[in-house]
C-alpha cells in the first residue's frame, strides 16, 4: 500500500511538470500546448482526470483484493 | 497480475483515447454543421455502446439465475444493469449537452432521445421493483423475471422504433447509417479512435461493475 501510494505521488508530481508548461507557453508561442488554440491544455486537464480516477480505481481494486485474501 | 491485463489495456486504451482523439484530423465536409463536435464520436457513443454490453451481461446472468438459483448469478446481474443504467444516464446527458448545441434545444423530443429515456427508466424501474420487495430469494427471481423483460424493452425503444421514424440524429427514417452514427461521416483515421474507445470505455465499466460484484460478494 505504502509503495502504492509513492508511486501516487509519483504520478502526481510528474503531473505538476504539465502545469508549468502551460505557464511557458504564456510566452513562448509554439508548443504542443498552445497549437489548435491552446487545445492541448485541454487535453493535459483531461488526462489529469484520468490518472486520479484510474489510481482511485486500482486502489479500490486493492482494498477488495486484500479484502478478499483474509 | 496475469488476470489484471485488461484493466491496464483500459488504462491505455482510455488516455489514447483522450489524448489523440483531439489531436486526429476530423473531416469538415460543406453543409454538415458537426465540426468538431464530431469528435463527440469517441465519449459520447460509447456511453450507448458500454450500455448495451452490460445490459446483455446482466441479462445473462438473470438468465443463468433462473436456470440454476445461484445467488452469485443474481449479484451479478444487479451490479452490471447498475453499470449500464450509469453509462445510459451518461450517454442521455452528454447527448442533450451535444444537442442543445447542434439541434438548438437540449430535448427536442427526437424519437431517439425519447426511446433511450424509456429504456433508462425500464431499468430504473427494475431497481425499484427489488428495492420494494424484502425477501432476498424472491427479489433475486422477480429481478431476474423483470430483467429479462426490461432487455427485450430494448429492442423496440433503440433499435427498431429509431429506424422507423424521422430523427434529427443519425440512422432515422430516410437518414444514413444505424441508429449510433452515420458511417460516410466517419473516416478511418477517426475509426482507429473510435474502435479503441468503445473497447476501453466498455473496458471501465466492466472494471467498476466486478469491484461493485466483488464487495457484494464478501459482504454475502
Amino acid at each position: 500500500m505504502f509503495t502504492f501510494r509513492r508511486c501516487g505521488l509519483l504520478v502526481f508530481m510528474s503531473m505538476l511538470s504539465v502545469t508549468l508548461f502551460g505557464q511557458a507557453a504564456a510566452t513562448e508561442p509554439e508548443n504542443m500546448f498552445t497549437a489548435n488554440g491552446k487545445l492541448g491544455v485541454v487535453i493535459a486537464v483531461l488526462v489529469t482526470i484520468l490518472a486520479g480516477l484510474f489510481l482511485y480505481l486500482i486502489s479500490l481494486d486493492k482494498k477488495i483484493s486484500r479484502l478478499e485474501k483474509k | 497480475m496475469q488476470k489484471n491485463w485488461w484493466k491496464v489495456l483500459c488504462i491505455i486504451l482510455l488516455v489514447y483515447t483522450c489524448t489523440y482523439g483531439f489531436l486526429v484530423p476530423v473531416p469538415d465536409p460543406p453543409g454538415v454543421p458537426l465540426k468538431q463536435t464530431i469528435r463527440n464520436l469517441f465519449f459520447h457513443v460509447p456511453m450507448w455502446i458500454g450500455m448495451m454490453v452490460f445490459f446483455t451481461v446482466s441479462v445473462v446472468n438473470s438468465i443463468q439465475y433462473l436456470r440454476f438459483l445461484n445467488p452469485k448469478y443474481d449479484i451479478r446481474a444487479t451490479e452490471f444493469a447498475r453499470t449500464g443504467v450509469v453509462f445510459g444516464l451518461l450517454g442521455l446527458f452528454t447527448g442533450m449537452i451535444w444537442a442543445h448545441f447542434q439541434w438548438g434545444k437540449a430535448w427536442s423530443g427526437d424519437v431517439k432521445q425519447n426511446g433511450a429515456a424509456i429504456a433508462v427508466l425500464m431499468y430504473f424501474a427494475y431497481f425499484v421493483l427489488k428495492g420494494s420487495l424484502q425477501d432476498e430469494e424472491k427479489q433475486a427471481r422477480i429481478g431476474a423475471v423483470f430483467n429479462v423483460f426490461a432487455f427485450f424493452m430494448l429492442f423496440p425503444t433503440i433499435w427498431i422504433l429509431p429506424r422507423l421514424s424521422e430523427s434529427l440524429h443519425p440512422g432515422g427514417m430516410g437518414s444514413e447509417g444505424n441508429p449510433g452514427l452515420n458511417p460516410k461521416d466517419t473516416t478511418n483515421a477517426m475509426r482507429s479512435v473510435m474502435y479503441p474507445a468503445f473497447i476501453g470505455w466498455t473496458l471501465l465499466g466492466v472494471w467498476i461493475s466486478t469491484l461493485r460484484i466483488r464487495i457484494r460478494l464478501l459482504s454475502a
